[in-house]
């Protein structure tokens, strides 16, 4: 193995490590369990569109209404908690049967009426920021708001499901772990498992790399092309769970930066391991190296709005290291 | 007879270390149709390239009117007078703009275009270019509205608006209707009485009986034929163009037991005839026949790709009607899809993941992939046919040719099939390769019957047991492979009138 076969392959798990220790010695309190727990936390709404966001990524396609899709899940539940009384149980049925419901759709225009994905899922993007402001008529949902007809919406957030987004299980220390991070790691397991080693993540990969080697193969290439955007839909259904959960509100303002951050923890797992290609372990771990970063920056006093910038260079040093150096990404 | 208006003499090109066009040497006439037949791989492509700016020659002399003639770019060989419509029809229009804009489209670029467009001065030499063409298409149509037909009428009127000297048309007929193509032929004969010289690459025979003043045959390369005096000896063409008078291996050709596959009145193109014909067990059936004789559409709609137009198949005494690549597969209908590289393998996959790949199904256990069992496959069939390679784990893009193409033929190999089909297994195959996959299928074809299409008749003498032709996609003849009679084979290929054929 060459030097540069190293740096591609390990690149950038050796620049996580490096910055996991460069942090641990020049931050205090940067190495602790409560630290790596918020970091965690930190990625983890973010982490879970971005392994749905993989899915569509890995048959060859691009779900830019992810973020749209958690904000509109995040206002469903609370609309449905708040306004129309519901328990948690039922806000968060709404919030997959959102998730499904948009995947399918964005299959069929891609899939059925051949849009491009990339337009598709911007049209569907669109549709859904505004969608989700109709029903209030454009205001957040909280308890005690004031309805477009005059009345006071007398629900409110039931406890369990504000418990996904507060609750704290024990690991070793008393109440360290928070629930999104389990939703996190489960999901991540999950649908790293599925697309390495079940036949249906493998089909998905050859429908990406070649859709007509796949369907010569016998592989029903829309299908496995739909399921792939229903995926995707339902995690982001998933992280507006988690989202509404966290604020205990129906915000209008918040989940701006959904999208481009789990774009960007997707795109970045490209580089990790040399894969050259979509994979939910490099998902997971572009995620973390983002959270890790900013973490340690934030420890060190660098001001907030320096964070888009330095994400920005991590994904274009990342993307560097995927077509630049690699072969797959040359041939 | 006077002076070639356009001379190419000892043409050479190689890529890296393969040789393409190795001293062509070709002439074309004032007011003549030079017909330039050539199978997949023979050089025409790059002949054509080169003469139309797009490649620079390696080696030879191109002389036009006596001048030489060294294009450095397309532009400038259509200002020296050599005008070219490329097979793709769509190349040669802008489907965005409307008919006026593409005809003049030329006029925009350039020294002397002005900068500003104007719409009435484009219309009117817009009008004057396809006066001169009798192009009778709507000037302010749209060309997406436009057939492909009338697409190609504005590429060759927009071509002819230079006035050139010679005229390159490639496979012009290649996506056209015949009532279509009668338009172009007409075309071309106003070229011809014009005085144009013009060179037409095709293998459609029907265009080469209509049009040809000349034949000059074209294989790995080289000129293998050229036909002058009238009637012009098509069949000697098509005999030099597929050039098979090379020694052949002996086959001890063996009859089928039994109807495995049998397709009955079977019409896979509108005005095509309905043709049946019997697969027995054991037996290797080649089909042969020129590039766009309906070979590939056959092997489809076998596969579930395409529907028939018409007829019935029937597997084993049971009706065949897949619906789909799954419902051939699970039938025991196999395809070993021609053009490896687009149509079977999967870059981003190593060896045993592209040769599981049809089958993953039944080497799964609840859905999880059992990569031990797909590896001990691979292994097998890196054994059993010779493939080339490090390991069962290699990246495909490490293989040659000749191995990449024994792993798509070893894919569906791995479990038993009913009807196996090869569409031109042996393209871009060395010849060790080829014989070991022949050899492969013949010692294999007991307990299912073989189908494979070929362009190449080598090929087809070399592998099969009985030999169909096929030409307008319908089967035309049939021979078994022992003392065949070569020249009605070739008569048939080349779509004369058959005596007694299937």
């Amino acid at each position: 193995m060459t030097l540069r076969d190293f740096a591609i392959k390990y690149g950038f798990i050796a620049l996580l490590v490096g910055l996991i220790v460069f942090f641990t010695l020049a931050t205090d309190g940067f190495g602790s369990p409560q630290a790596a727990v918020f970091i965690f936390q930190s990625v983890a709404i973010t982490g879970v569109l971005a392994l749905g966001v993989t899915a569509t990524l890995v048959v060859g396609g691009f779900d830019l209404s992810i973020g749209s899709v958690a904000t509109t899940a995040m206002m469903a539940a609370a609309y449905a908690m708040v306004v129309l009384e519901q328990n948690a149980l039922v806000a968060v049925a709404i919030c997959l049967v959102i998730g499904v419901v948009v995947g399918l759709i964005n299959g069929f225009l891609i899939v059925y009426m051949r849009v491009p994905d990339l337009l598709a899922t911007l049209g569907m993007m669109f549709l859904l920021v505004g969608l989700q402001r109709i029903p209030t008529e454009g205001r957040s949902i909280a308890t005690g708001m004031t309805m477009p007809d005059g009345s006071t919406a007398e629900g409110t957030f039931s406890a369990a499901f504000l418990a996904l987004g507060r609750h704290r299980f024990d690991f070793f220390m008393p109440n360290l772990i928070p629930v999104s991070v389990v939703v996190l790691l489960v999901l991540a397991v999950l649908i790293w498992f599925f697309l390495e080693y079940t036949r249906f993540g493998r089909m998905m990969y050859a429908v990406g790399s070649n859709p007509k080697a796949a369907e010569l193969a016998g592989a029903p290439v829309k299908a496995y092309k739909i399921w792939a955007y229903v995926i995707s839909g339902v995690f982001a259904s998933i992280g507006g769970i988690l989202l509404a959960a966290r604020l205990g509100r129906g915000d209008i303002a918040s989940g701006n930066n959904l999208l481009l951050d789990s774009v960007a923890a997707a795109l970045i797992g490209f580089a990790v391991l040399g894969a050259a290609k979509p994979n939910a372990f490099g998902t997971a771990i572009g995620a973390l190296f983002v959270g890790v970063l900013l973490q340690g920056l934030t420890m060190m006093n660098a001001p907030y709005y320096t964070q888009d910038f330095v994400k920005g260079a991590v994904l274009v040093v990342a993307l560097v290291f995927t077509f630049a150096l690699s072969n797959r990404g040359r041939a | 007879m006077a002076d070639p208006v356009f001379r190419i003499a000892d043409l050479r090109k190689s890529f890296g270390p393969t040789q393409v066009l190795g001293g062509v040497s070709l002439e074309l006439h004032a007011g003549e149709v030079t017909v330039l037949m050539g199978a997949n791989g023979a050089g025409k492509s790059t002949l054509v390239r080169i003469v139309s700016g797009v490649y620079t020659r390696d080696g030879g002399t191109i002389t036009l009117d006596g001048q030489d003639f060294a294009p450095a770019s397309p532009a400038e060989a259509i200002r020296a007078g050599v005008v070219t419509v490329h097979q793709n029809i769509n190349d040669g229009v802008v489907v965005a703009l409307d008919v006026a804009t593409n005809l003049t489209l030329d006029r925009l670029n350039g020294a002397g275009a002005k900068f500003l467009f104007n719409p009435r001065r484009v219309r009117r030499q817009a009008q004057e270019v396809a006066a001169r063409m009798g192009l009778d298409v709507d000037l302010d149509a749209e060309i997406s509205d436009l057939s492909l037909a009338d697409r190609q009428m504005v590429a060759i009127a927009r071509a002819m608006a230079h006035e050139p000297k010679v005229l390159i048309l490639d496979e012009p007929t290649s996506s056209l209707s015949s009532a279509e193509a009668n338009r172009l032929f007409a075309v071309v004969d106003r070229l011809r009485a014009h005085g144009v010289a013009i060179l037409y690459i095709s293998h459609r025979m029907s265009d080469i009986r209509r049009l040809a003043d000349r034949i000059v045959s074209l294989r790995d390369g080289r000129i293998t034929g050229m036909f002058e005096t009238k009637p012009l000896d098509y069949e000697g063409a098509v005999n030099a163009m597929l050039g098979q008078n090379m020694h052949r291996a002996q086959i001890a050709a063996r009859d089928g037991d039994g109807a495995v596959f049998s397709v009955e009145n079977l019409s896979l193109a509108a005005h095509s005839r309905p043709f049946s014909m019997k697969l027995g067990d054991g037996e290797i059936v080649a089909v042969t026949g020129l590039v766009g004789v309906g070979k590939t559409a056959f092997a489809e709609t076998l596969f579930g790709v395409r529907r028939p137009l018409g007829g019935a198949m029937s597997l084993r005494g049971k009706p065949y009607a897949p619906r789909s690549t799954a419902d051939a597969i699970a039938a025991g209908v196999f395809l070993v899809a021609k053009d490896r590289a687009e149509s079977g393998i999967v870059k981003d996959f190593n060896l045993y993941e592209n040769m599981s790949l049809p089958f993953l199904d039944r080497l799964s256990r609840f859905g999880v992939a059992r990569r031990r069992a797909e590896r001990a496959v691979a292994r097998e069939a890196i054994a059993d046919l010779g493939i080339v390679c490090r390991s069962e784990k290699d990246d495909m893009a490490t293989l040659s040719g000749g191995n990449q193409q024994k792993t798509m033929v070893a894919r569906w190999m791995s479990q038993p099939a009913s009807l196996f089909i090869l569409d031109e297994p042996f393209q871009g195959v060395d010849i060790a390769a080829r014989r070991d996959i022949a050899d492969k299928l013949r010692a294999s074809a007991a307990g299912r019957a073989t189908l494979i299409f070929v362009t190449e008749l080598d090929e087809a003498l070399e592998t099969a047991d009985r030999i169909l032709v096929m030409s307008e996609h319908t089967v035309v003849g049939e021979h078994r492979n022992e003392d065949v009679d070569i020249d009605r084979l070739l008569a048939e290929i080349a779509g004369q009138p058959m005596r007694g054929a299937a």
